[in-house]
């Protein structure tokens, strides 16, 4: 089972090698990790998408929580949210597969943001499976490398994870 | 007022209250160094840097208060590391302050460089590196604030030399401002009237009491719970002296070496109060086996704690003092004391069936014999200190602890080496006691160097070295699960305790008959020098009763 977190952590050098150091030392299988600033530049946002049962959902909150520097977590996986990951993937072309390539970035709403004689830039935004369903469809056009931001998310209405503001 | 980072840093130390500090120093000390040449604070020299952090930890444990510890960069802070994971471990609230190269040095593998607060993530609640002696005020108000509240444990502080010797504006009062810190104390309420319901109804409750209710203070709580219920209590290695261990309702120790009676209690419980514990592998044995006809109350400030390990059927996240005294407070209006009488009459009965016990032999020297001795030479007043292994547990069975923070081990890490620095701290904190190091003739070698630490701050501490030419708990396990091959347990060679005792300039003597072991210890006692007592003990003697690694808590072996 798959859950989304989302951590809100003071934005300071070092706290994230801290909870990459925290998940390793724990043993917690983290798929991906993303992290930037938030609308408060003293805050940073943090999702993780972590493999397990609850009983391993409640221990990564909990030691999340420990952290000092971690200010609060939230599990959006158990509410309605969405989440969008980006993948910019470099495929091989010829003329002959250049048509088709277009036409499924098409149908997938994606952006050609570099051309060459040789080889596009594609960029594909959407939920994990729609990333991995656009790759998949790229695979046999030949993918020349690729690079892949980790899920960010949001709880879906006015919810929000923010801390409250003191005095 | 305008101060220099050194200046700061003492005067923030001494904000806080503390005395004494336990370090080496080092090239990129100096400055601060320069600093305790002329001041209040007690700087005491060890030998190794691991001891400093030892003895802070011991410090700490006796005194209830934050040890600091201080050690220069690079190897100095390496160093430090097991100290810090042993105090870490047991949540032990200590500072560490350790020197750094310069900031404009950092990270280009300088002279003595070691990215100490990389390397420390997983052994400190917290850490810091100062880049800004700005910060530095605020930097050591909240490691003493993080590394004392909540559930304590060690917080460091790396200090480049630059930072040191940096001038800024000094405040007196400074605000903590640490958002994502704010340990919970109190207990909900729900879960208290909760968890007074299921004491008043239970049939065959006991009470498991760890490292969490000393800490917490709660002795006297739990006391009172206990005996207004009448519910018998056991508690974890840490969590000894918590309770009166001479009390009739006390089962001592439970866990891999604990009482028979205590893990047969436990075992046929129909409900478990687990105070300020965190369900060790030790305490537990098999898992899944563990107390598996009781409900389980688990009560804890950490709530990462709560079903780490069992399941718990009700948790109480906070304080345990104010969560006990809410408990006690809820069902003394309606609590009736005969609800646990048949239970206790079969506490009782494994109490008197499975009691602990050794085999004497004329002249041989017992270790369980010896510490009985101590025991009754030192009236059961004296704190004592423990090594790692054989020596540890058989001081747990037989020195009773009837009071909190005078039985210091390293329960968690388990580290070996520990007992004579922290003895050293433990007398430092508590100069009017007698305190004892247990140890054993493999972890006194490991930091046995700190003797002279002892003699030159005139810091009389006493070891008793049960020494059997072994590293005996390994070869215990040798000798019962990989049939008798002593592989690399062997210590063969041994310096001259005695003479060795008497090189550092502290007292020394040796035994190796029964009829000499009370002489020794009182010998020992009455010497104002520190004093080591080599006692010649049976080699192959083992620690019983003993529950395999992994099997369930009461299926044990040995000790009738």
């Amino acid at each position: 089972m798959k859950h989304v977190l989302a951590a809100l952590v003071e934005n300071k050098p070092g706290v994230l090698s801290r909870i990459i150091n925290l998940f390793s030392r724990r043993g917690f299988n983290i798929e991906s990790a993303a992290v930037g600033e938030t609308e408060d530049p003293r805050i940073s946002r943090l999702t993780v998408v972590v493999a397990g049962d609850d009983k391993v959902l409640e221990q990564v909150t909990k030691q999340l929580n420990k952290l000092i520097d971690v200010i609060k977590v939230s599990d959006l996986s158990s509410d309605g949210m969405v989440g969008r990951g980006l993948a910019l993937v470099k495929v091989s072309v010829d003329r002959e597969t250049m048509g088709q390539i277009i036409e499924i970035s098409d149908i997938f709403r994606t952006k050609i943001i570099d051309v060459s004689p040789k080889s596009l830039i594609i960029e594909v935004t959407g939920t994990d499976e729609k990333i991995m369903a656009f790759i998949d469809l790229m695979r046999r056009f030949g993918i020349k490398e690729m690079a892949q931001t980790g899920l960010i998310a949001l709880a879906r209405g006015a919810k929000a994870t923010t801390i409250k503001k003191e005095g | 007022m305008k101060k220099i980072g050194t200046a700061i840093i003492l005067e923030s130390l001494m904000e806080e209250g503390v005395e004494v500090v336990f370090g080496i120093p080092g090239g990129v000390l100096i400055p601060l160094y320069d600093e305790f040449y002329d001041s209040e604070i007690r700087h005491i020299l060890m030998r190794h840097e691991q001891a400093a952090a030892h003895a802070a930890d011991g410090y700490a444990r006796a005194s209830g208060r934050v040890g600091v510890c201080i050690a220069t960069s690079g190897p100095g802070a390496t160093n430090l590391v097991t100290g810090l994971a042993t105090a870490y471990m047991d949540s032990i609230p200590v500072l560490a302050l350790t020197g750094q190269v310069p900031t404009t040095l950092i990270g280009n593998d300088a002279f003595q460089e070691a990215n100490i607060t990389g390397i420390t993530f997983s052994v400190t609640k917290h850490n810091y590196l100062v880049t800004d002696v700005k910060e530095l005020q605020n930097t050591l108000r909240e490691a003493f604030y993080i590394a004392s509240t909540g559930r304590p444990g060690p917080v460091l502080v790396d200090l480049p030399k630059d930072v040191q010797t940096a001038e800024t504006d000094y405040k007196k009062d400074i605000k903590i401002n640490l958002p994502g810190y704010k340990p919970t104390y109190g207990g909900h309420p729900k879960q208290i009237k909760r968890a007074a319901d299921l004491i008043i109804s239970a049939e065959r409750p006991v009470i498991i009491a760890g490292g969490g209710t000393i800490i917490s203070g709660a002795d006297e709580e739990l006391r009172e719970l206990a005996e207004l219920v009448m519910i018998p209590v056991t508690t974890t290695l840490m969590g000894k002296g918590a309770f009166p261990e001479d009390h009739p309702l006390s089962l001592g120790m439970l866990g891999m070496h604990g009482t028979r009676y205590a893990n047969y209690s436990v075992m046929n419980s129909d409900l478990v109060i687990a105070v300020g514990v965190r369900f060790s592998d030790r305490v537990t044995g098999k898992i899944e086996s563990f107390a598996a006809d009781a409900k389980i109350i688990h009560i804890d400030i950490d709530p990462a704690e709560i079903g780490k390990n069992v399941r718990v059927d009700l948790p109480i996240v906070g304080d345990a003092k104010n969560i006990l005294s809410s408990i006690i407070n809820t069902i003394k209006i309606q609590i009736k004391k005969e609800k646990t009488k048949d239970w206790l009459v079969k506490v009782k009965r494994w109490r008197e069936e499975y009691p602990l016990s050794f085999e004497e032999s004329g002249e041989t020297v017992k270790p369980q014999y010896i510490i009985k001795e101590l025991y009754e030479a030192t009236k059961g007043e004296a704190i004592i200190v423990t090594e790692v292994g054989q020596n540890q547990m058989w001081a747990a069975q037989y020195y009773l602890c009837n009071r909190p923070r005078r039985f210091i081990s390293s329960g968690g890490l388990g580290t070996m080496g520990y007992g004579l620095p922290a003895a050293i701290g433990a007398k430092v904190a508590k100069p009017d006691e007698m305190v004892f190091d247990i140890s054993g003739d493999g972890s006194f070698q490991m930091n046995c160097q700190e003797l002279a630490t002892a003699v030159q701050n005139d810091i009389p501490v006493k070891v008793a070295i049960l020494n059997n030419g072994y590293l005996g708990m390994v070869r215990q396990w040798q000798e019962l699960f990989y049939n008798r091959r002593y592989s690399g347990t062997k210590l063969g060679y041994l310096p001259d305790l005695v003479k060795f005792a008497e090189a550092y300039g502290a007292f020394g003597t040796r035994v190796t008959r029964k009829s000499e072991v009370r002489s020794a210890i009182e010998e020992a006692i009455e010497t104002d020098k520190p004093a080591i007592i080599d006692f010649r003990i049976e080699e192959e003697e083992n620690v019983f009763p003993m529950v395999p690694a992994g099997a369930p808590l009461d299926e044990i072996i040995g000790g009738n």
